[in-house]
């Protein structure tokens, strides 16, 4: 390796150049084509059909939480393509690159696709993915009409998909960190990384980061300030209380990594000394402070498809749910535990026998809660009548994954046991157990849940159960191999192998990974036949489920304002309550309902984000200043915008809601023996 | 492959899951469950034991999952319907004691193990493995210095005076003392077959105890992601009796190369696929040197630097100090070979610019300045600084 030349820093286009379009990498070429084309195409199609007017008036500038919530949805759909291209890519390289074979990837790309992968499945998948369905869900589920700050909540949402961009843009511009996706010094440092891939992995990070944060301000606010009378704490629907408790970690944590993010910027920047080898400096600080935040992230993600698989369980059980005061503290619980356990990432560290076993044993301890809640589902299924529609199969799906990705969480947490599995394809194997069985099944469970609430049809069921039975045997057809190889001692991030004994698991892999696309593609084919066929799958009665909380009693796809008059609550499971006491839809006494208006601050104060991202990257200080200063200038414009609010005349209420009386009527009508059901 | 079973090895015999595995001989050995050396041995019986003490309470909890989910299917009308029902104390009971019960058991095996497995702890007696029965006296620890250098390890034995590269070998039955450290990255040293791994970073010191108690060829690696070249930061790790041991010292010995400071600079330079290497001597302070990030002839100790610190700094005079380390800061280590260290008239550049002002006019050294008047805030200057300044 020679040694580094300082990069040369032009004042107009700081370090970037031609040379940083990566022309000599074939596969970015050629995904840069296929992205061009296929994006010239959508902008052409776009203007064709003339809607960018209607994107920008509904959708972009909305501040409505549904359409947020979808947006956000899109997002991670979009990134979770790429995210998974980028393991394909993974496991393809690992199935050949044995026997001196140097697979078809260099170490430079290499690197940045495992890196990549992880920033982006996180960040910019789960993370979008689970902020959406809070999003959409939870005001609907506390009656409330929209979120407690509703520019807050389009500015989040536009802050996430800035830095989304910002990551996508390093694949085409420059290139991405190559450090693993917690960038931990001294590799991340100025010295052992002098180019732009660890700038645009921490300022990515920084600008989703905003949005991150102020959307978990604006919801725990939400929950707290907004729940219809009558609903005390403990008559909170459970998703509810799980996205409480999320939101409160991610207020509680995200912080710390915001300013992790921001040391090891002044280490790159202006060369302090936070986490380098000379100087005092300390990486050790490092990776305790970003696992401090780490770690619960783990639990923001978890806990609110938690939340999902108890209203899904005890809906299609036709139930209530088992033990829902201990499921409640059962969260609590692990929300506050969640900080206490960080260090059992790196017992490698050296920490001392008496740490190591602290942190192993409230580990361990974080286990209790979750196994409690694993039977509380199981109850609850126990003398019900369990449905099997999709999302009732993620679930079962779910419970018997997450189990055997628990125990493996737990024994990784026995410090002599993870000193030989630490940072192997076991670890590899455990938390894409708990992510993929956990996370993931419980977002394809939540959005085959409430996609008839959002679009007022329900999805295909024949592409889903495809879907369903590509990803669940997929799942352990990709990831066995690597249990099995964490035994014998292979480690993670390893771009070629010696041993040919190992070749043939990872291609059993690579198998398992081909299933979940046919998975993947079958998702995607139930989304568009689902559409197509619309009318089909039409559910007009609001309700499809049988549900038991309050979003079902409400049209699909709900009014803007939600509901027309705030509901009274007096039981757990508020709309079951409603239908037991055959309680009757009030129409009339229509009142002017008062309404957020929609504005393009947020779009305009994430652009110029991004640009201030992209400036700060590639060294272009002019530009960064700018960028800066019209952040702070437009955001105090905006403070002067006082058209902030609008009134739905009553008139206009009566309108939609007799619209719905007629659409019931005519329901009932047409199945007189459905009530009772 | 030992062929004398012990309980371990019963254990997971007993391990449906596992005992499938052998099965698929010929596709890899599971070398965490079954290893080489007597730590590594405990480490995984403690995974095996683990989880069966888990699967106490998991397999009965998948089980009932699929017998439920069976059950109580809409179309099974015969199953009991209790809608409203959702608590019960004795299952509330249940489901909180039993995972309870569980963890205080797992608990307390982890307190225990993570002490008696401590990396630091000294080994007090032979293995259960080990022919030297409990009680016994143990041999000496044979000390080995490991720095984990960009993309290969070094391992260093004092008490031989050699070094080797990527090639580690040691004696069966003799406790191993590891000292580990790192020039520029995170590293994690770990060799399956002996003991569980410890990271190796730069500036600091690690340490793992660990004994071979069979004799065999093995491998290591570094288990962090470390940089480009980390795919290939492998070596052979090697078992042999106390004869060849001695044999193969002798071996080393009569190699040509030494490690020296200097040499040791050349070698931290970042390299891959390097192939085994042997220096028949080796520089005595080397690794506490690489701790100190001073192998560089002029520049001051990490361990200087503290001590200087700790009596309230330099002053003004600290600049020089600050100079001779930061010099080479924003270059990753060993990137900047010896030529760019070294200016035209052959003088070094760490002293040259650390004795010197700049010139702000043409950007060359000025003449070395006099630091005697420097004293900083009525401290006087420690003996060794002064010596090492002039």
């Amino acid at each position: 390796m020679t040694p580094h030349p300082a990069p040369e820093v032009g004042p107009i286009l700081g370090r970037l150049s031609l040379e940083a379009i990566p022309l000599h990498e074939p596969i970015l070429v050629a995904t840069f084509g296929a992205v061009a084309v296929g994006g010239l195409a959508m902008l052409a199609l776009l203007t064709k059909f003339r809607l960018w007017g209607y994107l920008w008036n509904e959708w972009f500038t909305s501040v409505d939480h549904k359409k947020i919530g979808i947006m956000y949805m899109v997002l991670g759909l979009v990134m979770f393509l790429r995210g998974f291209a980028d393991a394909i890519m993974m496991r393809i390289q690992q199935a050949i690159a044995f026997g001196g074979s140097e697979g078809y990837l260099n170490a430079h790309h290499y690197d940045q696709v495992f890196t990549a992968h992880g920033v982006i499945m996180i960040f910019f998948v789960a993370m979008p993915f689970v902020t959406g369905l809070m999003n959409y869900v939870v005001p609907l589920q506390i009656g409330a009409r929209d979120v407690s700050f509703p520019f807050l909540n389009n500015f989040s949402f536009w802050m996430t998909t800035a830095g989304a961009v910002l990551v996508m843009a390093s694949l085409f511009i420059g290139e991405f960190a190559q450090t693993g996706w917690l960038a931990y010094p001294p590799l991340s440092g100025i010295a052992y990384s002098p180019n732009v891939g660890v700038d645009y992995y921490l300022w990515s990070l920084q600008v989703a980061g905003v949005g991150t944060t102020l959307s978990g301000i604006n919801l725990i606010v939400t929950i707290l300030k907004l729940r219809a009378p009558g609903m005390g704490l403990m008559k909170m629907p459970i998703f509810t209380w799980t996205s409480l408790c999320t939101n409160i970690l991610i207020v509680a944590s995200f912080p710390v990594l915001t300013a992790v993010l921001t040391l090891l910027t002044l280490d790159r920047y202006v060369g302090t000394n936070f986490f380098t080898n000379d100087f005092g400096g300390s990486a050790m600080m490092y990776v305790n402070l970003i696992w401090i935040w780490g770690h619960p992230e783990v639990y923001i993600l978890i806990l609110p498809l938690f939340g999902v698989f108890s209203e899904v369980t005890s809906t299609f059980s036709g139930k209530r749910l088992f033990g829902y005061t201990s499921m409640v503290y059962a969260t609590i619980v692990i929300m506050i535990l969640s900080y206490l356990v960080w260090l059992h990432h790196f017992f490698t560290m050296g920490s001392g026998a008496s740490v190591n076993s602290f942190f192993g044993i409230t580990t361990m301890i974080i286990s209790i809660p979750t196994g409690a809640k694993l039977f509380n589902w199981l109850f609850t299924m126990y003398r019900g009548r369990i449905r099997y529609e999709l999302p009732m199969m993620w679930t079962v799906a779910f419970m018997l994954t997450f189990t055997v990705g628990g125990m493996t969480g737990v024994l990784l947490a026995v410090p002599p046991a993870d000193f030989v599995l630490h940072n192997s394809l076991f670890l590899i194997a455990h938390f894409h157990n708990v992510i993929i069985g956990g996370v993931l099944f419980g977002l394809f469970a939540a959005i085959n849940f409430w996609w008839p609430k959002a679009f007022g049809f329900k999805l295909n069921t024949f592409w889903g159960k495809v879907s369903f039975w590509c990803w669940v045997p997929g799942f352990w057809v990709a990831f066995t191999p690597l249990y099995v190889m964490g035994l014998m001692g292979v480690t993670r991030r390893m771009r070629v192998f010696d041993d040919p004994d190992l070749q043939i698991w990872f291609v059993i892999a690579a198998i398992g990974a081909v299933m979940i696309a046919a998975g993947i593609g079958a998702m995607l084919v139930q989304f568009a036949v689902s559409i197509w066929k619309r009318e089909e799958l039409r559910d007009e009665s609001g309700d499809p489920w049988n549900g038991r909380t309050l979003e079902w009693a409400t049209s699909s796809p709900p009014p803007e304002y939600n509901f027309a008059f705030t509901p009274m609550i007096h039981d757990l499971d508020a709309w079951h309550d409603m239908k037991n006491r055959h309680h009757d839809r009030p129409i009339t006494g229509y009142r002017d309902i008062h309404m957020p208006r929609s504005t393009g601050t947020g779009v305009i104060l994430a652009g110029i984000s991004l640009v201030m991202g992209f400036a700060l990257v590639w060294h272009i200080w002019w530009l960064a200043a700018l960028s800066f200063v019209s952040l702070i200038g437009y955001a105090i414009y905006h403070t002067f915008n006082y058209d902030r609010d609008f009134h739905i005349p009553a008139a206009r209420v009566a309108e939609v809601e007799e619209a719905r009386s007629r659409q019931l009527d005519a329901l009932r009508a047409a199945e007189p023996q459905a009530a009772g059901a | 492959m030992p062929t004398n079973p012990n309980a371990g090895r019963l254990i997971r015999r007993a391990l449906p899951v596992l005992a499938t595995l052998p099965l698929l001989a010929g596709c890899g050995e599971l070398i965490v469950l079954d290893p080489a050396g007597d730590i590594a041995r405990q480490q995984g019986n403690l995974v095996v034991i683990s989880t069966l003490l888990m699967l106490l309470i998991v397999a009965p909890v998948m089980a009932a999952t699929a017998w439920f989910a069976w059950k109580y299917r809409a179309a099974n009308t015969d199953a009991k319907y209790a809608p409203d029902w959702d608590h019960s104390t004795q299952l509330e009971l249940l489901i909180w004691a039993a995972p309870l019960m569980i963890i205080i058991c797992l608990g307390a095996l982890t307190w225990v193990s993570t002490h008696l497995l401590d990396p630091y702890r000294p080994l007090t007696s032979g293995g259960a493995e080990s022919p030297l029965g409990p009680g016994q006296e143990l041999q000496a620890p044979l000390e080995v210095q490991v720095v984990a250098l960009d993309w290969k390890w070094l391992f260093i034995y004092p008490e031989q005076g050699i070094a080797t590269v990527n090639e580690f070998v040691a004696p069966v039955d003799r406790p191993i003392s590891f000292r580990i450290s790192g020039s520029s990255v995170m590293n994690s040293f770990y060799i399956p077959a002996l003991a569980g791994q410890i990271y190796a970073m730069p500036g600091m010191e690690t340490k793992l105890h660990a004994e071979f108690d069979q004799t065999g060829s093995f491998f290591g690696l570094s288990a962090n992601y470390s940089g480009a070249g980390f795919s290939n930061m492998q070596f052979g790790a090697h078992s042999m009796s106390a004869g060849d041991f001695d044999r193969w010292v002798q071996k080393v010995r009569s190699s040509p190369g030494e490690l020296t400071r200097d040499a040791y600079l050349l070698l931290e330079r970042p390299s891959e696929k390097v192939p085994p290497m042997h220096f028949s001597a080796v520089e005595p302070q080397l690794f506490d040197l690489v701790v100190n990030m001073c192998v560089e002839e002029d520049k001051m100790c990490a361990h200087e630097m503290m001590a200087i610190d700790e009596r309230g700094g330099l002053g003004l005079a600290g600049i020089h100090n600050v100079r001779r380390l930061a010099y080479d800061k924003h270059a990753g280590r060993g990137s900047a070979g010896p030529d760019s260290m070294l200016l035209a008239d052959g003088s070094r550049y760490v002293q040259a610019t650390c004795l010197a002002q700049l010139d702000p006019v043409k950007g060359g050294l000025l003449d070395p300045v006099n630091v005697a008047p420097l004293t900083g805030a009525g401290l006087s200057r420690p003996a060794s600084l002064a010596a090492a300044l002039l």
